[in-house]
């Protein structure tokens, strides 16, 4: 036979979006709150994010090796679950935690359930809860900002949501610093993981990601809406001891967990409709679990709790059928 | 102002710009045509001439069996060299009619002037049936059976398709702006058939050109040019019914369920040459294109032409054909070789390389729900398609894999390239054998 004609049935196109191009976007879109968190926090952030990275490319090799699977470390998706680990992490955590952690996401989060596309919870969201009920003590060791090139020295701090926890808890009511301290939050000038602290350098990715029609609004919109309207009655109705939706907005990992974390693809609904009750339903728990948890922060529990759902979600968000409209009328 | 559409779909580049300015040229006549007897959905006609026989263009080479089957005629004028099983566009060898022209293309005796006026609906059902027109699509159905509603079933709107979603294709793109009157002729027939007051021509918004020339056309003949999102699969017809009239023509039922017959504007455009002048269906418009292409064109082509003659008017291959694509890129057919004739359903011949339709490894599904946001019949692909990996026909039937129109839109838009659409096809298959047994 002189020539190979290829045979295969229709469509004979297919669109140039690919797994591992939506893994590097995803990736593209986190660089600018890694380097917010580099600048604020030096070189221990910047450790950290490559020892998470490195660590879950490198255990997700060793993993799929030993279970005789195909390596498929290049779809980027056990690099971009390193980088999620790691603005998961409070700044200055040491490498036994960072590479711990990465273990944990990559083999207990993921392969163990036959890898990319079968794991039902976000796998670094697994590792950071793995880690927070384990090493309290490490996971909750804040360091204060210290921009590079300012000259301070990096000392230990509380979480604006810790603060005010604790204020709560002693006092009944929230200290008036607080809320000051807004603008700083938003764009990062605050005690907290790597990837809780920039809100705004977040956003700026997440805007990437709608733009590549990559994410799509029904997760971070129901997420954070439900957040700002539920955590709104609270404030309306004790402003003295409830935070506004402001505060919530920017502190903790908020932003990170709804642009990032809870539309993880592979976790959440594929409906429509699903993503939204999805999206409402980590919102919610977020705001229960932050104002009368034990946790100062819920965003993790949220997703991880809806991830659990999300099965259920999509067997009952299942869209209308073409045609069957019609029959009833 | 806001187009009509169909929820879901998508937009594939649709490359139309390597013919959509290409006037329709004649394709000169090949050394042999090779006619198929199954060129339409239904019975396949049964051949009634022999080797040897000389027959003339429009004489009829195959008879119809069956009320869902048309007859064949010969395209030209010339000698029976064979009745044999030949290579079809199905992949399978199948009888066909070889026809040597003679060169003087004469038309059979016979052929009358028809005046729609002074016909009743019956006769021209008949004409039109006997003329052998199926729809020009793609899917070729004998388009006197959609004329005949059973008793029950009051008709009140025909919706011409002049869509055209399928990248690459713009024959009936040129057709609208070449043959107005021709479509339109077609269109009063069609109408006075079904008895209907209310038409529609559905035409994407890609084709402003048409949109113009129809609408003005259309002016005092009541017939309103409807211009429509430009999306994929505008044109099946369930999607282009709901866009226009937003009726929904209901799971496993046909659009005269809905009081709505839906005709290609080349099926017009091929009612109006049987009607008035009564000519069979001999040809066919045709888009030639493709990157492998060297001169694309919309090429007016006698049925049983193979298509290396139609490659061959266009300017030959440049380079190695990877893929041989008989109709649109969502939902033509691969073909075996360029023996294989055009058919009465031949709308489009796409020729692509290696580089254009690379092959990319299957990946696992990372539930990234595109599929089921780009699905126009609401269904989850991904979730049959995984049914039906694993062998759950009930579960695929229950997910609603036979409200699958095979558009392929999951599978165009899956990043990690799995053949959902196959599987669904696969699954239905399965559910049919299933109902058979049962």
């Amino acid at each position: 036979m002189e020539r190979q004609l290829y045979l295969s049935s229709s469509p004979h196109l297919s669109a140039r979006e690919t797994t591992d191009r939506v893994m590097r976007a995803v990736i593209y879109a986190l660089l600018p709150a890694c380097a917010v968190s580099v600048y604020f926090f030096g070189l221990p952030a910047l450790w950290v994010l490559v020892l998470c990275t490195a660590g879950c490319v490198g255990f997700e090799a060793l993993a799929q090796k030993l279970m005789r699977r195909p390596v498929t470390v290049g779809d980027g998706s056990a690099a971009l679950t390193g980088i999620l680990l790691a603005l998961n992490l409070p700044p200055a955590s040491s490498w036994w935690l960072a590479l711990l952690g990465s273990a944990v996401a990559i083999v207990i989060g993921k392969q163990v359930y036959g890898g990319l596309g079968y794991n039902p919870f976000n796998p670094a969201l697994v590792a950071r809860v793995v880690l927070l009920v384990s090493f309290p003590v490490q996971m909750t060791s804040w360091t204060a900002p210290a921009p590079l090139g300012s000259g301070l020295d990096s000392v230990t701090s509380a979480t604006p949501l810790g603060d005010w926890k604790t204020a709560v808890m002693l006092t009944g009511k929230m200290p008036e610093t607080l809320q000051q301290g807004l603008g700083n939050y938003f764009v990062g000038n605050m005690a907290g993981c790597l990837g809780e602290v920039s809100a705004l350098a977040l956003l700026l990715g997440a805007a990437y990601l709608f733009w590549k029609k990559i994410l799509t609004w029904h997760i971070p919109l129901s997420f954070v809406g439900s957040v700002v309207l539920l955590s709104g009655v609270f404030w309306l109705v004790d402003p003295a001891k409830y935070p506004s939706p402001l505060f919530h907005l920017v502190t903790g990992g908020l932003v990170l967990g709804a642009f990032y974390m809870a539309t993880d693809m592979v976790s959440s609904p594929v409906t429509t409709r699903g993503m939204v009750v999805f999206g409402v339903g980590c919102g919610v728990i977020t705001v229960l679990i932050r104002l009368f948890g034990g946790y100062p922060e819920g965003v993790s529990f949220a997703i991880l709790l809806m991830n659990a759902a999300t099965p259920l979600i999509d067997r009952y968000t299942r869209p209308k059928k073409f045609g069957y409209v019609a029959e009833k009328a | 102002m806001k187009l009509k559409t169909f929820p879901g779909g998508l937009h594939p580049p649709d490359n139309k710009r390597w013919s959509e300015h290409k006037p329709i040229e004649t394709c000169p006549l090949p050394e042999e045509l090779v006619v198929p007897m199954a060129q339409h959905i239904g019975a396949p006609a049964e051949v009634c001439v022999q080797k040897g026989d000389l027959v003339k263009k429009g004489q009829v080479i195959g008879q119809a069996k069956g009320f869902v089957s048309v007859p064949v005629h010969a395209p030209s004028s010339g000698e029976v060299v064979a009745v044999e099983p030949r290579l079809h566009p199905s992949g399978k060898a199948l009888p066909a009619v070889v026809i040597r022209p003679d060169g003087e293309d004469r038309w059979v005796e016979g052929l009358e002037p028809g005046d729609p006026e002074a016909l009743s609906a019956d006769q021209l059902r008949e004409k039109i049936r006997a003329a052998g027109i199926v729809g020009m699509g793609g899917a070729t159905f004998p388009a006197h059976v959609k004329l005949s509603p059973p008793e029950g079933k009051k008709i009140d709107t025909l919706i011409l398709n002049g869509v055209e979603c399928e990248p690459f294709l713009t024959a009936d793109h040129r057709l609208m702006l070449e043959q107005p009157d021709d479509v339109l002729a077609g269109v009063d027939i069609l109408r006075k058939v079904l008895g209907v007051s209310r038409v529609y021509i559905g035409i994407e918004a890609n084709k402003p050109d048409a949109i113009d020339l129809m609408s003005q056309a259309c002016t005092g003949r009541g017939i309103e040019v409807v211009p429509l999102e430009v999306k994929y699969p505008q044109g099946a017809e369930k999607q282009l019914i709901l866009a226009i009239t937003g009726r929904e023509v209901p799971s496993g039922g046909l659009p005269m369920d809905v009081g709505v017959v839906v005709q290609n504007v080349g099926t017009a455009a091929a009612v109006a040459d049987a009607v008035l002048h009564g000519r069979p269906l001999v040809e066919r418009i045709c888009t030639v294109s493709g990157p492998l292409v060297a001169e694309p064109k919309n090429l007016r082509i006698r049925i049983g032409t193979p298509l290396a003659h139609l490659v061959q008017f266009c300017g030959g291959v440049k380079g190695e054909p990877a893929k041989i694509i008989m109709g649109g890129p969502m939902m033509g057919s691969a073909q075996l070789s360029l023996e294989v004739p055009a058919t009465r359903g031949t709308s489009g011949l796409l020729l692509f390389g290696a580089g254009d339709v690379p092959l990319r490894s299957e990946g696992p599904c990372i539930r990234c729900g595109r599929c089921v946001q780009a699905c126009p019949a609401r269904i989850m692909p991904t979730t049959i398609a995984a049914y039906a990996r694993l062998d759950f026909i009930s579960e695929a039937e229950e997910y609603g894999a036979m409200d699958c129109i095979e558009c392929g839109c999951c599978t165009y838009i899956c990043p990690a390239t799995l053949p959902l659409v196959q599987a669904i096809r696969y699954a239905k298959g399965a559910i049919l054998a299933k109902r058979r047994k049962v």
